[in-house]
């Protein structure tokens, strides 16, 4: 690691953590950041420290995103932590959390390790391994949380797969309090969800579809949310997408329960009228719901009850999605949109910036104990230059991703990552496009 | 089209049923699931307008039917057919096939979707018989969650200005069905009160994932058709099932066989009628360029 200082000027320094919104300049030096502010000034600076001129545009921690589906090992032809890791760059993101549903299941040291070493040899950013709680998630025995905690895993959870059984998430939830370990889970009973493929209500009466009732997020989450208060863990709520839902996650929030919770994009850009005529990229979990209960996940953002925004980037191959709708798989990619549909909220009015920045940045770190997500001295350089403003659509062909299954396509949104940098090393800087 | 389909009744009932509209066109009948009365009544209509029919039943596999659904699709449209009747398990995969085809695709039933042909054949059924649609009380019963006959009916009676019923346990509804545009009864004693037209539906057990209903024998007690609770239609209610019947499940035999209202008969025949006027339609919309090419060019 080179010990080189660069200055990062010019900018609008945005730190979520600190509530700063300032211009002025940034100083790193290897992989950490030593110094920022507004009277840093170019001038005091010898010719060895490289000046990068961020011409006004923003500059954030980079993004964390807990919650990302890499299909190595296993189906490579998906996405590999390589892959990913050039979308995430592309996206802003410098951190991500990989999920445990790979083949096979991440639920031993060895593997921990395998995932933590292919994303140090092969990706442009920081691979964090979540591992499962039970053993390849079939959701009967626990797995050494502990010992995984130790080889690196900073989350536990069975991923998609939410634990059926309340015996055993109540035993992980409080064996998990001896390490301080963290325990996502997908909110979704899944007896009531069982065969569902979109939400249920007219839509899916309409189309002939089999619903997954928006019941069994609350119920779920309910239930976690008593074996929490018994067990005193800390619990992350992965992904609401209900009013009902993210009422208990109030209710629970004023009554002092370690309990967070996630939102994903498609539940607060999209509504289950965007599958219109069968359409399978928009065939995602949590469901897309009605709009009411979109609207409710926008302010449960602005009112801070959503304390993270992760993409749930979940790849697939075409041919697990040009598949009639009941048949094909569910899940939309998210890493290079992840920042844009957010920064929607911000440019629609409904979240103040900085909040929006909390869920991709300080709250996750927070979460996931790490030291980056904050702008301040002694802080990892992991460092996000964006635009703002620029509008631009999305395009399906210049993703990065292996995978192109986004119902995002000709989107018109707004703001782009200019330059990510991981550790003082830019990964990702952005040609000018036409 | 009902119109249309009228004149093909009374063809179908004479001895001379050859006509010639479709000569020279190839209609392809692509199955993915089992049926006898759809197939069979789209191969006569077809053959009696004179066109080229094939009968393809796809076997399925459990898994990646879907593969096999695109795959297919794409190695028929490669032999030119010139209308497809499609029907598929799976709910919106004949809109899926008919993306990657260059002919005209019929509907034959997709999932628990929708059924436009026999929505029309039921409606014939019923406009020769009564005269009209408009003004009408139709009650749809038994399982209207699995069932895409009651999904078109009920889209189909709607727009032609009847009022329609759905009457089953709330297991067998989808949810908001009420918002379909329809009043929905959980008892068939009320729900049948005064209407017109009652068509029974079949309990299609095999789409059933859990229990729905706790026995056939509870069913049948409480939503059956029986004499006693015809009692409360008009007495000159009409008596449909698309078929094939559970007899003593949803549908009492004296009640299903009283030739004086069951008209169960009737709409297969009105099938085949329908059936001739749907492919008429389509081919006289299709491109005629694909005739004119000639071979390998």
């Amino acid at each position: 690691m080179s010990r080189r200082r660069k200055l990062y000027t010019n900018a609008r320094l945005l730190d979520p953590a600190s509530g700063l919104d300032v211009k002025g300049a940034l100083l790193t030096e290897g992989d950490k950041i030593v110094d920022l502010g507004p009277k840093l000034a170019s001038g005091n600076f010898a010719g060895d420290t490289e000046q990068i001129d961020c011409q006004g545009h923003c500059l954030s921690p980079g993004l964390i995103d807990m919650h990302v589906w890499l299909r190595e090992p296993g189906a490579e032809h998906q996405e590999t932590i390589a892959t990913g890791a050039r979308a995430a760059a592309a996206g802003g993101v410098t951190t991500m959390v990989a999920m445990p549903n790979t083949e096979p299941v991440i639920d031993e040291v060895a593997l921990v390790e395998f995932i933590a070493r292919r994303g140090a040899d092969t990706a442009v950013v920081r691979i964090l391994p979540a591992a499962a709680v039970t053993k390849g998630t079939k959701g009967e025995e626990l797995t050494e949380l502990g010992l995984l905690a130790q080889a690196g895993a900073v989350a536990f959870t069975d991923g998609e797969k939410p634990i059926a059984s309340p015996r055993l998430m109540r035993r992980a939830l409080s064996y998990a309090t001896t390490f301080d370990l963290l325990v996502m889970q997908p909110a979704e009973e899944p007896s009531l969800a069982k065969g569902g493929v979109m939400n249920e209500g007219e839509v899916a009466a309409r189309l002939g579809l089999a619903g997954i009732p928006a019941m069994a997020e609350t119920i779920m989450l309910e239930r976690d949310i008593r074996l929490l208060e018994m067990t005193n863990g800390r619990l992350h709520a992965a992904h609401l997408s209900t009013q009902d839902a993210l009422d208990v996650v109030r209710r629970a929030k004023a009554r002092g329960l370690k309990i967070t919770a996630g939102a994903a994009p498609h539940n607060f850009a999209l509504n289950e009228l965007d599958i219109g005529d069968y359409r399978t990229f928009a065939k995602v979990k949590p469901p897309l719901r009605v709009e009411t209960d979109r609207k409710a996940v926008v302010d449960a953002i602005a009112d801070g009850t959503v304390d993270v925004i992760s993409s749930a980037h979940a790849p697939q191959d075409p041919e697990s999605k040009r598949l009639p709708f009941a048949q094909a798989e569910f899940g939309i990619i998210g890493l290079e949109t992840l920042l844009p549909l957010t920064l929607e909220l911000y440019h629609n009015g409904s979240v103040p910036l900085l909040k929006l920045l909390a869920c991709l940045t300080c709250n996750p770190a927070r979460l996931l104990k790490l030291e980056s997500g904050r702008l301040a001295p002694g802080a990892p350089a992991d460092l996000l230059v964006f635009d703002l403003d620029t509008p631009w659509r999305v395009d399906e062909k210049k993703f990065r991703s292996k995978a192109k299954n986004a119902p995002y396509d000709g989107r018109r949104v707004q703001g782009h990552a200019l330059r990510t940098v991981v550790g003082g090393e830019t990964v990702f800087q952005r040609k000018r496009e036409s | 089209m009902l119109d249309q389909s009228d004149r093909y009744v009374d063809l179908n009932r004479a001895v001379e049923k050859k006509q010639s509209s479709l000569r020279g066109r190839t209609i392809i009948n692509l199955f993915f699931e089992n049926s006898t009365r759809t197939r069979t009544s789209f191969e006569l209509a077809g053959k009696r307008l004179g066109g080229d029919v094939i009968n393809m039943s796809v076997a399925t596999s459990s898994v990646k039917k879907g593969e096999t659904l695109i795959d297919t699709a794409i190695t028929l449209n490669a032999m030119h057919p010139d209308l497809l009747v499609v029907r598929h398990q799976d709910s919106g995969a004949v809109a899926l096939l008919a993306q990657k085809v260059g002919c005209g695709v019929i509907n034959g039933g997709d999932g628990s979707h929708e059924h436009p042909t026999q929505a029309l054949l039921d409606a014939l059924t019923i406009r020769r018989r009564k005269g009209r649609l408009e003004g009408l009380l139709v009650a749809i019963c038994g399982d209207i969650l699995h069932s895409r006959v009651a999904r078109s009916n009920i889209h189909l009676l709607n727009t032609m200005g009847a009022r329609v019923r759905l009457i089953a346990p709330p297991t067998l509804l989808p949810a908001y069905a009420e918002r379909l545009g329809v009043e929905v009864y959980h008892d068939m004693r009320k729900g049948l009160t005064d209407v017109d037209i009652v068509m029974m539906l079949r309990l299609q057990m095999e789409r059933f994932h859990g229990s729905f209903v706790p026995s056939t024998r509870e069913y049948f007690h409480f939503y059956g058709l029986d004499h006693e609770k015809l009692g409360f239609a008009k007495p000159d209610a009409l008596i449909m099932h698309p078929g094939p019947m559970n007899r003593g499940i949803e549908i009492d035999t004296e009640v299903a066989d009283d030739i004086h209202r069951s008209v169960i008969h009737e709409q297969v025949e009105m099938g085949v009628a329908v059936r001739m006027a749907c492919l008429e339609l389509l081919a006289q919309h299709l491109p005629n360029w694909r005739h004119s090419t000639p071979a390998g060019s």
